[in-house]
């Protein structure tokens, strides 16, 4: 079977994100880049299934030159092959999908990993949205999944509880944490993808039903009142919750 | 009147209408009166004598799909019913509550109507036809401000945002009621699992929040109490979570649930920028720690500089004499 993982490629959690002069974009000067946190999880469900079910294992992954770090790291980890869908546009997830459809259809895919969603943008799309474009079912947010032949059942966290869910084959899963514990690459590994070559596509579909009009940044908070340590500055708080905040 | 449309979906579990779907609603109704357009709920699954909550929100038609096969979500079918619904109706503008099922539905239609979409919007304004919309990215950290460019436009709206607005039942409110048959059962739910009656920290009013300064598993309670005193959800640093005192539904956080909540208590979470992503919209935020340079009295609306193992039970009477 071929196993793919899409992986995108995202400012490091701990970053700050700081806003072009002019708010049209963002400046990612010094922002070290890692590969997006739910994907280690995907990555990691798809290693784990062509460790029991064979196959061939496939990172693709959409975007600038420097994408191709994220996908040096996955076949460090362990995967066998990485293509990399190059544009330098900030595309929407619909024209993402798209593209990465593509090339999913190029190589036959069966089965996809994606992670939940990814920490730039946060739309939590992309899968879904490759699942109507290719006809292949999608389960989202998946923290179990097991594969029996053609049949999958997984379970996907939802508000205050799990929902088990069946579904065959061609398909698509997107990761929670929870689904696995990502493993580390080896040295051996890192040795190994130096010589692998990454294979390179052009991104084809480059139009948005998006126009980002501008970022803002959050509205920072007035400083809070700090209160005492002792009996007296608990009952002040309770009274502010309840009479200033009124929340209580 | 156009022969366009609004539509919101709404979403049941358990024939439970989420209070998300009736926010979703409410902003539904009022763009399509603003634009003299019939506004229209649809609701799949579950069995229900009556509208009220739903038509309370002077929503034109309802529309409730049923068939036993659909009370549990099957991502297949509610696409295939729902896209076809917008189809007819030819709505140009259609809402979702960004609940989990809303994540997971909402970009699926927006393939099947060829619409622009915009997830886990927390605001929206209207100028004649044209919409600015406005969602955090960077899990808060920015804002991103946009317009969608297709003729039909489709926005997830984020819980706890929107207020529910009811003006009361319209009086030419449509209801129609159908049943389907043949439903594309692809993708299907088979079970529900419900964390043992425990509330989520996603669907809280109020939260109150462990780290590691709790110092152990053991001393969770302290936060339960209080939560429970509160009817507050318990939520949990990605650090406590990690060592397994907690169980990962729980995190809060850039990695784990982005909450808006009305109330946040952080104790003994000293507010990395993770956390802070995943809890600083939150309207009113409360911290407890014994350092006062922890960051998260950044993002405080009120502090307490000292040791939780004493406020918290302080913190638990004082709120239980208040109530009483
Ligand atoms: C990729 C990535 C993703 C991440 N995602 C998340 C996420 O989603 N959510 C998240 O929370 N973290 C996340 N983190 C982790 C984050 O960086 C922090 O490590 C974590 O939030 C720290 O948890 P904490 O505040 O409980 O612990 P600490 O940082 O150790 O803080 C403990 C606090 O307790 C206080 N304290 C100790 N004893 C007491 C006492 N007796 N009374 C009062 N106060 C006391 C201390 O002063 C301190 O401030 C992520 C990290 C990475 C790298
Ligand atoms: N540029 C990209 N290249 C490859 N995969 C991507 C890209 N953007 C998103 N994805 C995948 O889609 C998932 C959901 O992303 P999103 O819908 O953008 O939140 C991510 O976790 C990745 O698995």
């Amino acid at each position: 079977m071929n196993i793919g993982v899409c992986i995108s490629h995202v400012p490091d959690t701990a970053s700050k994100i700081k806003l072009s002069e002019d708010h049209s974009g963002i400046d990612y000067t010094g922002v070290p880049f890692i590969i997006n946190p739910y994907d280690e999880f995907a990555m990691e469900e798809a290693l784990k299934t062509k460790e029991k079910s064979g196959g061939t294992t496939y990172a693709l992954s959409l975007g600038k030159d420097t994408v191709k770090e994220s996908l040096r790291k996955a076949l460090a980890t362990g995967i066998d092959e990485a293509v990399h869908i190059k544009t330098e546009l900030e595309l929407d997830s619909f024209s993402v999908a798209k593209n990465l459809a593509e090339e999913i259809k190029a190589l036959n895919l069966e089965l996809l990993f994606l992670g939940k969603q990814s920490v730039d943008f946060d739309s939590g799309s992309v899968g879904q949205m490759l699942s109507e474009l290719l006809g292949m079912n999608c389960i989202t947010n998946c923290v179990s999944l097991e594969i029996n032949g053609t049949e999958i059942k997984a379970e996907r966290e939802i508000e205050g509880g799990r929902e088990v869910v069946v579904t065959a084959l061609p398909a698509i899963i997107t990761a929670q944490k929870g689904l696995n514990e990502p493993r580390y690459a080896s040295l051996k590994g890192i040795m190994a993808a130096k010589k692998k070559t990454i294979a390179e596509k052009e991104a084809v579909f480059t139009d948005s039903r998006i126009n980002v009009l501008k970022y803002l940044s959050p509205q920072g908070k007035s400083s809070g009142k700090i209160l005492g340590s002792d009996a007296g500055g608990v009952k002040e708080l309770v009274r502010l919750l309840k009479e200033e905040a009124k929340v209580l | 009147m156009s022969t366009e449309t609004v539509i919101a979906f709404i979403e049941q579990r358990e024939n439970e209408i989420k209070k998300a779907s009736l926010e979703a609603l409410s902003v539904c109704v009022k763009l399509a009166d603003k634009s003299n357009k019939k506004s229209i709920a649809v609701l799949v699954g579950g069995t229900f004598d009556s509208y009220d909550k739903i038509s309370a929100t002077g929503v034109r038609k309802i529309i409730h799909v049923t068939s036993p096969e659909l009370n549990l979500y099957s991502a297949s079918a509610y696409a295939e019913i729902f896209a076809n619904i917008c189809k007819e109706e030819t709505a140009t503008l259609v809402f979702f509550a960004n609940t989990l099922l809303g994540k997971d539905l909402a970009p699926r239609i927006s393939v099947r109507l060829e619409a622009g979409i915009g997830m886990d919007c927390v605001d929206l304004t209207s100028e004649g036809q044209e919409f600015i919309a406005t969602r955090p990215i960077f899990a808060g950290k920015a804002l991103q401000q946009f317009q969608v460019l297709t003729k039909i436009k489709i926005f997830s709206l984020r819980p706890n945002v929107f207020p529910v607005v009811t003006p009361g039942s319209s009086p030419d409110l449509e209801t129609v009621r159908k049943d389907s048959a043949n439903n594309n059962l692809a993708i299907k739910v088979s079970e529900l699992k419900k964390a043992s009656g425990k509330m989520d920290v996603s669907e809280a009013d109020i939260i109150v929040s462990g780290g590691r300064g709790m110092k152990g598993p053991e001393h969770f309670p302290l936060i339960e109490t209080l939560a429970d005193t509160l009817g507050a959800a318990v939520g949990a640093s990605r650090a406590v979570v990690d060592a397994g005192w907690r169980p990962h539904g729980e995190q809060v956080g850039q990695t784990g649930k982005t909450v808006s909540p009305t109330l946040y208590f952080a104790c003994g979470i000293s507010g990395a920028i993770q956390h802070l992503a995943g809890m600083s919209s939150s309207k009113f935020i409360v911290a407890i720690n014994k350092d006062k340079d922890a960051p998260i009295f950044s993002v405080a609306d009120y502090g307490i500089v000292g040791d939780l193992f004493e406020i918290l039970p302080l913190l638990t009477e004082e709120i239980k004499r208040v109530k009483s």
